[in-house]
């Protein structure tokens, strides 16, 4: 999964450039795979060579050759636990999502719609974005204790913040004749807000949304291994004890692999809808 | 002559850390069924005054009347702001999708609109897809599709090229005769202001109009006006 550094992203233009790039995009996409495919064989290759060499006496990447795969990955799906795992881990994530996606747009929206209130929550917003999540773990542990709740919390606390910033951008960059628009043909209050608030800010928050997603992913793991007892970070663990370390691979590359296909569907997600 | 359809009197407004007023006691009469041009030249005033009109611009003091306490006022914009989430027969009809205008609104009258706008080809597409002219008439129709009282319209061609703006003044003209439009036209444009006003309110600066012209009985001689463009009698006078 890639990693976001950058938070604010720019919301797909709609303009007739990007209609002319997805006309072209058809060849762009076929090329794109041919050197995603041997990008990834080479990337195969070369942890072939280097489990085969250099970790001829070590157990552990002795467990992580590449031939040793396919046979671990069956015994996780005979014992039934890699479904189910990947299905408590999205679970999770899910769940985490819902609560940063209702907060994170509610108080974007806020600070977006006012000055005072962006300069007054910019500081806080700054610091609090820059600490790992994961710092917050112990006083998670201790305020919801053991079980699904502090996951919760630390996936909420972690997608958070891209979908606050990326709300409060898209509020901001509303043209403003299109609030007069509605003014002066008499929408109330409410009225404005369904037809020019949320129909402008859909992109920008979209945005934010999938920036969110893949944190809320990376963070999501590390918060499994705090006492739940499933999911893929708690998979790793329980691998790890049994010393089934080819096991634990074929969860490492699980994760890997539902990031990828995350991304993917919140990509489609994003999609301007309005045309095919 | 009935009721004027609106009345501004006294209108002052002064922007906040501005040198001066930008609206220094302004009166402005417009009877129902004619087109006001408020001609002026840029920074005069006359977008404020059309902004108050049109309440989005509080006054300091006087006060704004209408024929009907009801009236329903549409703005057309400079550039025309539509929406770009929307199609240009959605945005013609946005205005169906406010509580306020379902007495007036019919899908019906937005089908007709799109084909005196001459948007009927156009109606699915986006405004992005559109040309600058298009996009003002999609304005256009957007503002009559809830029937307003009075029509608003500021500098609502001078963002396209000269020739394509003279052929959508006589197009305006057209629909102003066709659907008995009652409107105030804000330009800084002579021949803009001439061919699409009844009467043209020289708009000078804060204090408001100083000079008039009917143009019922023929047009005004372009040359009156450009002389008193030069010589700026500061004089105000009822408008
Ligand atoms: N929102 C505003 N804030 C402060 N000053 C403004 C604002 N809008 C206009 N002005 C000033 O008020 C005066 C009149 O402006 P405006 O009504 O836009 O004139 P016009 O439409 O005739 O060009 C100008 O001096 C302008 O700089
Ligand atoms: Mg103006």
């Amino acid at each position: 999964m890639t990693h976001h550094t950058t938070w604010t992203t720019q919301a797909p233009a709609r303009s007739t450039g990007a209609r002319a790039r997805t006309t072209a995009a058809g060849s762009g996409i076929r090329k794109n795979l041919g050197l995603g495919t041997l990008g990834a064989a080479t990337a195969i290759g070369l942890w072939w060579i280097f489990t085969h060499t250099a970790g001829q006496d070590n157990p552990l990447i002795q467990a992580f050759v590449p031939e040793r795969v396919p046979a671990a990955l069956f015994a996780l799906l005979e014992r039934d636990v890699l479904l189910a795992d990947a299905w408590a881990s999205l679970r999770r994530l899910m769940a985490g999502m819902a609560v940063a996606a209702v907060l994170g747009i509610g108080v974007g929206i806020l600070i977006g719609s006012s000055q005072t209130l962006d300069r007054l929550s910019s500081p806080v917003v700054q610091f609090l974005r820059m600490i790992s999540p994961l710092s917050w773990a112990p006083v998670a542990v201790a305020l919801f204790g053991v079980g699904d709740a502090p996951v919760f919390f630390l996936v909420a606390a972690a997608a958070v913040w891209p979908i606050v910033i990326n709300t409060a951008l898209g509020v901001r960059s509303i043209d403003p004749y299109h609030w007069r628009v509605g003014q002066t043909l008499g929408a109330s209050r409410f009225e404005a807000v369904r037809t020019v608030l949320i129909p402008a800010i859909r992109a920008h928050v979209m945005t934010g949304v999938r920036v969110a997603l893949g944190i809320a992913w990376v963070v999501l793991v590390p918060a499994e291994m705090l006492g739940v007892g499933s999911g893929l970070g708690y998979e790793i663990l329980n691998a790890r004890d049994r010393l089934a370390y080819d096991e634990m691979l074929v969860v490492i590359l699980t994760i890997g692999v539902l990031g990828i296909i995350l991304d993917l569907l919140t990509r489609i997600l994003l999609l301007d809808r309005r045309r095919r | 002559m009935a009721a004027p359809a609106l009345r501004v009197k006294g209108a002052c407004r002064t922007y906040e850390a501005a040198a001066g007023p930008a609206l220094d006691h302004v009166d402005m009469v417009l009877d129902r069924g004619e087109v006001l041009a408020v001609l002026g030249p840029s920074g005069s005033g006359k977008s404020t005054l059309l902004r108050a009109i049109a309440g989005l611009e509080p006054l300091d003091s006087g006060s704004i009347e209408f024929e009907n306490p009801d009236e329903r006022l549409a703005v057309v914009f400079q550039n025309a702001a539509l929406f770009p989430w929307l199609s240009v027969r959605e945005n013609v009809a946005i205005g169906g999708r406010y509580r306020r205008n379902r007495d007036r609104y019919s899908r019906q009258h937005v089908e007709e609109l799109l084909s005196i706008l001459g948007l009927v080809e156009h109606a699915d597409s986006y405004p992005d897809e559109l040309s600058g002219g298009q996009a003002q008439r999609a304005a256009v129709g957007r503002a009559l599709a809830i029937r307003p009282d009075i029509l608003l319209l500021d500098e609502p061609f001078s963002a396209l090229d000269p020739a394509l703006r003279t052929i959508l003044q006589s197009w305006l003209r057209d629909l102003i005769d066709r659907l008995q439009l009652t409107a105030v036209i804000v330009t800084h444009d002579v021949d803009e202001a001439i061919a699409l006003g009844d009467r043209i309110g020289f708009f000078a600066g804060p204090k408001g109009f100083t000079r008039q012209w009917t143009t019922t009985h023929g047009s005004p001689a372009r040359k009156d006006i450009l002389a008193h463009y030069a010589s700026r009698d500061s004089e105000a006078v009822s408008v």
